[in-house]
């Protein structure tokens, strides 16, 4: 990943801005669109946050992001606590939750983490089920608020934005600096200095607050929780695709492959409701044998050809 | 107590042969395989389906799955892995590449076993009960834990004896080193996650006759074989074995004693475990 300069950051924030427009135009279908989109773009920047320098493969968003919903679920039904309270637990209990994680896998190769945030939601949810059936009681959780679906768009813009704004201070910056190198070559970065797992640790617990809190804030969506929705298995592949899709190479690079996949993929599940994880396979393919550097960095690859040719 | 040591034992020894066949993908071949838990559950779905349609015994559909799979395990790795192999220039990236390749090989997979069979895999071979040592278990279990022992020791004397196992071991040691002893190490390689891949679907065929599968739960799978393979060291038959013990005891006490859905959760805290403690498995020696 390179270093992010002044001009990117306010191309940004003029995409923010227009970005805050849209409940305004749309409604229903398209808003509902809108909301998952952003739901996507702040999950997968905060993926590329942690992956695209190291280039490890985390399927841990899942985990996190369902931790956050059902922290809200259960702290709204069980325990009566307001939605804005859980909302802010969520994060800090994913962030904790990733650094130790981190610091279990992170100083290893990066193989164990990927096989270790591999099932990493399937278990957390075995936990949170049993937990549920034999401590708690009941299964299904209410999460009741007066937010709509424009509220939790605007939310879900602010943290996408805060997720960028961090990868911009962090890619100009020392451990920014430091995470290149380890994507380049881990043992050159021991040996020049880096203490290699901590700076790992330290991006990956906050791409586990941003996923849990973003699971927070689409928690009021469903209005009903079940373990077996929020820690979908499915969720943490999307976000690689989508990342990878756009191009890990740079912090906008999700942006690109997010919202023609959400469209695209809204409509695989309509058209084709059984073929949706043939169709998460296939994608897979296309982005290791075709796309291996995601639809910018393909661009890239073009203009700096044209540039040469010229 | 005993029923826990007996039956973790039984199915110990079908998980040692499935982190066997994974251990010959990874170790040899150099590919980390995640679609490797729906390669044992398509063997699971041939075993099921045969039984059901055409009542051809699960034991039969066994000798049926090696050819074939061994077949289309070749295929992948030749069509579709050696391209990877060939432009990666370190084994990180090649890491990065196989696992995002195995994952779409993995959901096609599933997305085609459920079009064929979306519930579960549910079918009574040999269920009736019979009594070892005290314990009382069904025949079904013995059988395949018989099977997969005879498998493995049969796999670990080629391994040991035979000059084309020798071969395989040196790829896995050390690529460069046995291409340069004149090992046709693509060869080799393909023909490991060839055979990897036919042990793991044996496996699965087995494990359908005595636990009911369905066709998005390879991914439990994959992680309990390479939990094994990471426990007794990645190359390492011997650790395996008894990683697989050792896994097959913990689950088994879990679902007994505590519930039997959190034997995923089991099988995590071994897993932490081992980081924590033994990352290089446990017979495996600290790099220096």
């Amino acid at each position: 990943m390179k270093p992010a300069g002044w001009g990117e950051l306010g191309w940004a924030a003029v995409l923010v801005v227009l970005a805050a427009f849209l409940p305004l135009v749309a409604n229903g279908y398209w808003l509902s669109i809108g909301v998952t989109a952003m739901m996507y773009i702040a999950l997968s920047t905060s993926w590329v946050l942690f992956s695209g320098p190291t280039h490890y493969i985390s399927l841990a968003t899942g985990a996190f992001f369902g931790v956050g919903g059902y922290l809200v679920g259960s702290g709204m039904s069980d325990y009566s606590q307001s939605f804005w309270l859980m909302a802010a637990i969520s994060p800090i209990v994913g962030a904790i939750l990733a650094a130790l994680i981190g610091f279990a896998t992170l100083r290893l190769s990066g193989v164990y983490f990927v096989i270790f945030t591999l099932g990493l939601a399937e278990m957390i949810r075995n936990v949170v089920s049993w937990v549920q059936n034999n401590f708690l009681g009941s299964r299904g959780l209410y999460v009741l608020t007066d937010l709509r679906d424009q509220h939790i768009y605007w939310m879900l813009l602010v943290v996408a934005a805060a997720v960028y704004l961090l990868g911009w201070f962090v890619s100009r910056s020392r451990i920014g600096f430091a995470l290149r190198i380890i994507g380049g070559d881990e043992t050159v970065a021991r040996h020049v200095g880096i203490n290699t797992a901590t700076a790992k640790v330290i991006l990956f617990t906050s791409t586990g607050f941003f996923a849990a809190l973003v699971g927070a804030i689409i928690a009021p969506r469903w209005s009903y929780i079940e373990p077996n929705q929020v820690f979908s298995p499915q969720l943490s592949f999307l976000v690689v695709i989508m990342a990878l899709l756009g191009g890990s190479g740079r912090l906008w690079g999700p942006l690109v492959g997010v919202i023609p996949f959400t469209i695209i993929w809204e409509w695989v599940g309509i058209q084709f409701p059984n073929q949706s994880i043939l169709f998460i396979g296939l994608c897979f393919l296309l982005i290791v044998y075709f796309l291996p550097q995601g639809v910018v960095g393909r661009l890239e690859e073009l203009r700096a050809r044209m540039r040469r040719a010229s | 107590m005993l029923d826990i040591l007996v039956s973790g034992l039984l199915l110990s020894g079908t998980y040692a042969l499935v982190a066997m066949g994974l251990n010959l993908q990874y170790g040899v071949a150099r590919i980390m395989n995640l679609a490797n838990g729906e390669v044992l559950v398509l063997g699971a779905l041939a075993a099921f389906w045969l039984y059901t349609t055409a009542q051809v015994s699960p034991l039969l559909t066994v000798i049926l799955v090696v050819p074939v799979s061994f077949i289309g395990n070749w295929l992948i790795y030749r069509f579709l892995l050696t391209p990877l192999v060939r432009r990666s220039k370190s084994q990180g990236a090649l890491e990065v590449d196989s696992i995002l390749a195995t994952f779409g090989m993995s959901f096609i997979i599933i997305g085609v076993m459920v079009s064929i069979e979306g519930g579960f895999f549910a079918y009574k071979y040999l269920s009736e009960p019979i009594s070892i040592i005290g314990s009382t278990t069904s025949l079904n279990r013995l059988v395949a834990f018989l099977i997969a022992c005879a498998i493995g020791l049969a796999l670990y004397l080629w391994l040991n004896l035979s000059r084309a196992g020798v071969a395989v071991r040196a790829v896995s040691v050390s690529t460069e080193a046995s291409g340069l002893v004149g090992i046709n190490v693509p060869r080799v390689s393909a023909f490991a996650f060839a055979l990897g891949g036919a042990i793991t679907a044996v496996g699965g065929a087995l494990i359908s006759t005595f636990i009911t599968l369905d066709a998005s739960i390879g991914v439990v799978f994959t992680l309990k074989a390479l939990i094994i393979v990471i426990m007794g060291g990645v190359g390492d038959i011997r650790g395996a074995i008894v990683a697989a013990i050792i896994l097959g005891m913990v689950e088994t006490a879990v679902a007994t004693l505590v519930d039997p859905g959190l034997t995923l959760a089991a099988a995590y805290l071994i897993f932490v475990l081992i980081l924590l403690f033994r990352p290089q498995g446990i017979f495996g020696r600290r790099a220096t």
